[in-house]
């Protein structure tokens, strides 16, 4: 049956890419929740009327977030490849598109980091300073805490945006399921192997907006 | 406990042109230990920017402000911190913690203090015992009814045994029922633990149930400053007035009292006032006992306050003109406030 509909596929040569796409993904998603988490605390803090009010910073910060957010991802590889080589030592293969994916996409998440503290009621803030807590406690004890199921939320949205992101990765040499699809499937005019790759595609979009989904309703006791 | 002198908060104005704000001007203060002090005022009088300069999270512009043997203006940094650790808040929409339970919100101070988890577990114990939230504790804030939210955030006040209990407007969202059982709340507490509670608020009858002193405010200044019941009997600017009248006259009665008159068309419609001890005489008995005169309860009220209680009650008084002036001359003698509201 199979057989029949997919007359191209490498079933085992799918699954590897899979994992390609799945390793590319995950180190992605975790350095930019990192990163983006650090970057969208600096960007409110600093914002007016905050704690760490300083604006000189903040638009430092601002300028650079919305920069690396405009610039198309397809440019960016291309405009970071020196800054790759000198960290990865290499172009080619999974790990070559790291700095790229990630650079591209923690902007974008700590934009939502900030609109998802911003959300969080400034009395609650104010009651933690009241009661004597250091800037340390109120994020770790405060902000994060309360803003947890939009953070979780928001790093759904750009996990499945690094999944098309490493896609585009894969057509310049990153390898993985965007590379399948492209060079495999498209190139050679065998339709089967680029739909396979992207029913995989949809399949992992579907589970992490399943998992999103349902550890943000979990977190949620509003 | 807590002394402030000639401060003032002075906002500058970012727009081109405009003057700046002078929240607080020349404040003197003192509070004792174990008072409940008021301060009423109405929105924008600058009763919360004075308020949050209690606890330093506004800094005053001029002048000092001590609490608690602490120069609140003066110091910053952990020693601040530890300063606000024994003077607690509590606020008019709680600010709790949406994501912590009843037990993890009152234990967050205590995090903040660094006490040990095991003692930590103990107090908070005995904590829901105090505000009456047993059964509640693994309750999510979005669980609870507005009264309940602010007994946690009175536990979580209470958490680090502090000297000064600062009460922002924290009776405001809640519904008259619930608010005097926050109120008793705090009585016991001031009375239990010796606590200095300074409240805000823009509510007479906060004022009259549990403070021993009050100060009104307006527009950045305190105009007026005394005992509960002094306040009540000899109001002297027109909007302590309007506030003791918030107690004393409640809206309808004017109309009802003007209509009243007009369907007598004669005699004299009088507004008595008692206050302490005087509230308890038996003025009205004398009065037709020993004068020839006809005399018509029209409304009274007896409010209780913390340094005694103030009664306001109003008459129709009839008879023939000679006796009407000698029985306002008895009145007049007696201690007790006399108003005539009507004279037809």
């Amino acid at each position: 049956m199979l057989e029949k509909l997919f007359p191209n596929v490498d079933w085992a040569i799918l699954l590897q890419e899979t994992l390609t796409t799945l390793y590319m993904t995950g180190i992605s998603v975790v350095a930019t929740f990192i990163l983006g988490i650090i970057l969208g605390l600096l960007l409110f803090l600093t914002g007016k009327g905050n704690i760490w009010e300083n604006r000189p910073v903040h638009l430092i910060i601002g300028a650079f977030v919305n920069i690396f957010r405009s610039i198309p991802f397809i440019i960016l590889i291309v405009l970071l490849i020196p800054f790759t080589k000198a960290i990865v030592d290499t172009m080619i293969g999974p790990k070559a598109a790291l700095p790229a994916l990630i650079v591209g996409a923690a902007p974008f998440y700590a934009r939502m980091v900030e609109i998802a503290l911003r959300e969080i009621d400034k009395g609650v803030i104010e009651a933690a300073r009241s009661m004597g807590a250091r800037v340390t406690t109120i994020i770790w004890k405060v902000l994060i805490p309360e803003s947890l199921p939009a953070l979780v939320s928001g790093i759904t949205v750009t996990a499945i945006a690094l999944v098309g992101y490493t896609a585009m990765a894969g057509v310049v040499g990153a390898g993985g399921l965007g590379n399948l699809a492209y060079l495999d499937g498209f190139q050679r005019s065998r339709n089967d192997v680029t739909f396979a790759a992207t029913v995989v595609v949809l399949i992992i979009v579907f589970i992490i907006q399943f998992i999103g989904d349902a550890i943000t309703s979990k977190l949620d006791k509003r | 406990m807590i002394s402030l002198s000639n401060v003032s908060k002075i906002y500058k104005s970012k727009l081109k042109g405009s003057q700046p704000v002078k929240a607080v001007q020349n404040i003197d203060l003192d509070v004792d230990k174990g008072e409940i002090f008021g301060i009423i005022g109405y929105s924008g009088a600058g009763k919360s920017t004075l308020i949050r300069m209690l606890n330093g999270l506004e800094a005053p512009t001029d002048g000092s402000i001590s609490v608690a043997g602490r120069e609140m203006s003066k110091i910053r940094g952990s020693e601040l911190r530890k300063a606000r650790q024994e003077i607690s808040m509590i606020f008019q929409h709680f600010n709790l913690l949406w994501s912590r339970t009843v037990r993890e919100n009152i234990a967050f101070p205590l995090e903040i203090a660094g006490v040990s988890r095991e003692q930590r577990l103990n107090r908070v114990d005995e904590l829901i015992k105090l505000v009456g939230l047993e059964g509640r504790e693994d309750a999510y804030p979005s669980q609870l009814s507005g009264g309940q939210k602010q007994r946690v955030g009175i536990a979580r006040a209470l958490a680090n045994n502090p000297k000064v209990l600062l009460c922002d407007e924290a009776t405001s969202a809640l519904d008259p029922q619930t608010t005097d059982s926050i109120l008793d709340l705090l009585q016991d507490i001031n009375e239990r633990l010796g606590l200095t509670i300074v409240l805000i608020t823009h509510e007479m009858h906060v004022i009259r149930k549990i403070c021993h002193r009050v100060a009104v405010m307006e527009g950045g200044q305190v105009v007026e400053l005394g005992k509960v019941l002094d306040v009540f009997k000899h109001p002297e600017k027109p909007i302590t007035k309007r506030f003791v009248q918030q107690i004393t006259e409640p809206e309808e009665t004017k109309d009802t009292i003007s209509h009243l008159a007009a369907e007598f068309g004669q005699g004299m419609v009088i507004q008595l006032s008692f206050a302490g001890d005087d509230a308890e005489k038996p003025v009205i008995t004398h009065l037709i006992r020993h004068f020839d005169v006809e005399v018509n309860i029209l409304q009274g009220k007896i409010s209780p306050t913390q340094n005694g209680s103030y009664g306001t009650l109003f008459i129709h008084m009839l008879g023939d003109e000679a006796e009407v002036s000698r029985a306002m001359a008895y009145l007049n003698e007696s201690k007790i406030g006399i108003e005539v509201i009507e004279n037809a």
